[in-house]
């Protein structure tokens, strides 16, 4: 039994759960940074104030009952759909903040249409796109994000870019379409590279508010269980592996934005 | 002479292992002894000396959002997530 400690009243409280996370524990595995994420994101929707006129659509894979660890509205869209979904419910209801969450598994894979398609008509929609190179949920195959020589429980021998390609850098390629307008990749595997991305997906939303186009946030992230790693090997995995396949980077960041 | 410390919910905690390894003063442990009720070895201040500042960088890393940061008043100017 774990003796529960008394808060020091007599101090300032400088860091405390967003209001916009529900008290509940979550059933993302130890150490996984999908939990880092909502956390930034519920940050940045307290701090915007967003909570009460956000919509969230939740995709398949991990992050499938983020309804559940959000206090707000939220929907979940069919495997890889969100960005669709994401369009009819900004479309009926414009006033309304949508981010949709998705994986790589989500999002590169069954969805690239509709992602592609979100971002070139330019649909004033956020996405948080999570990839951690494997599809989590399942059991840790092989992604289309999937490092060359990578082994996973469907390339035990590592990822053979002759039979199965090469990863798909899905950021480099949305920036090159019209209608999207913030487009950068982040990571959490460290305290600085965590903040970078607060920022950015603060500015992502702001780019909503002002309804200036499609922004995409990407967040490298990590799964410990799949990657069979510790939780911070893994994170050092994501530095060391991850980063030189994915760079670091604002793709696209137009005028606008910039005037934000 | 102590000018912040945390409160880590145990019951929340998955024993990571991720705010032990960025701690700058090295006082976060994970209680190898100790088992929460999901059965993970949660983890814990260990802060005779009062070495903790506040800083909330474990606040930072931390996936379950399970750590609260507290700083003495006179301390407290900069917001850890600015």
């Amino acid at each position: 039994m774990v003796a529960t400690l008394i808060p020091p009243i007599e101090m300032d409280v400088i860091y405390e759960r967003p209001t916009a996370l529900s008290p509940v524990h979550t059933h993302y595995c130890p150490g996984c940074t999908h939990g880092i994420a909502h956390r930034l994101l519920a940050e940045c929707l307290d701090e915007l104030g967003l909570r009460e006129q956000t919509v969230l659509i939740a995709p398949v894979g991990c992050s499938v009952f983020i309804y559940n660890y959000f206090e707000v509205d939220s929907c979940v869209a069919p495997h890889g759909r969100a960005p669709a979904v994401a369009t009819g419910v900004k479309r009926v209801l414009p006033d309304r903040i949508v981010v949709t969450y998705q994986g790589d598994g989500d999002l590169v894979s069954i969805g690239a249409g509709e992602v592609l398609h979100a971002a070139a008509r330019g649909e004033r929609i956020t996405t948080v796109f999570i990839n951690n190179a494997v599809y989590g949920m399942t059991g840790g195959q092989m992604a289309p994000t999937t490092l060359p020589g990578q082994k996973t429980t469907s390339s035990p021998a590592g990822r053979d870019i002759r039979m199965t390609g090469n990863p798909i850098r899905m950021s480099e390629v949305i920036a090159q379409l019209g209608g999207a307008v913030y487009v950068v990749r982040r990571s959490l595997h460290d305290v600085a590279n965590i903040r970078k991305a607060k920022k950015a997906i603060l500015t992502a939303l702001k780019v909503q508010m002002a309804g200036l186009g499609f922004s995409l946030v990407e967040l490298l992230s990590t799964c410990p269980t799949n990657w069979g790693m510790s939780p911070p090997e893994a994170m050092e995995w994501v530095e060391r592996h991850m980063v030189p396949v994915f760079p670091l980077g604002d793709f696209k960041v137009t005028d606008a934005v910039k005037d934000l | 002479m102590t000018s912040g410390t945390i409160v880590i919910d145990q019951e929340r905690c998955k024993g990571c292992g991720l705010c032990p390894t960025v701690c700058p003063q090295h006082v976060i442990h994970l209680l190898d002894d100790q088992l929460n009720a999901r059965g993970y070895h949660p983890a814990a201040l260990v802060d005779p000396e009062g070495h903790c500042t506040g800083c909330g960088i474990c606040a930072v890393i931390c996936p379950d959002v399970c750590i609260t940061v507290y700083r003495e008043a006179r301390a407290a100017r900069r917001p850890v997530m600015a």
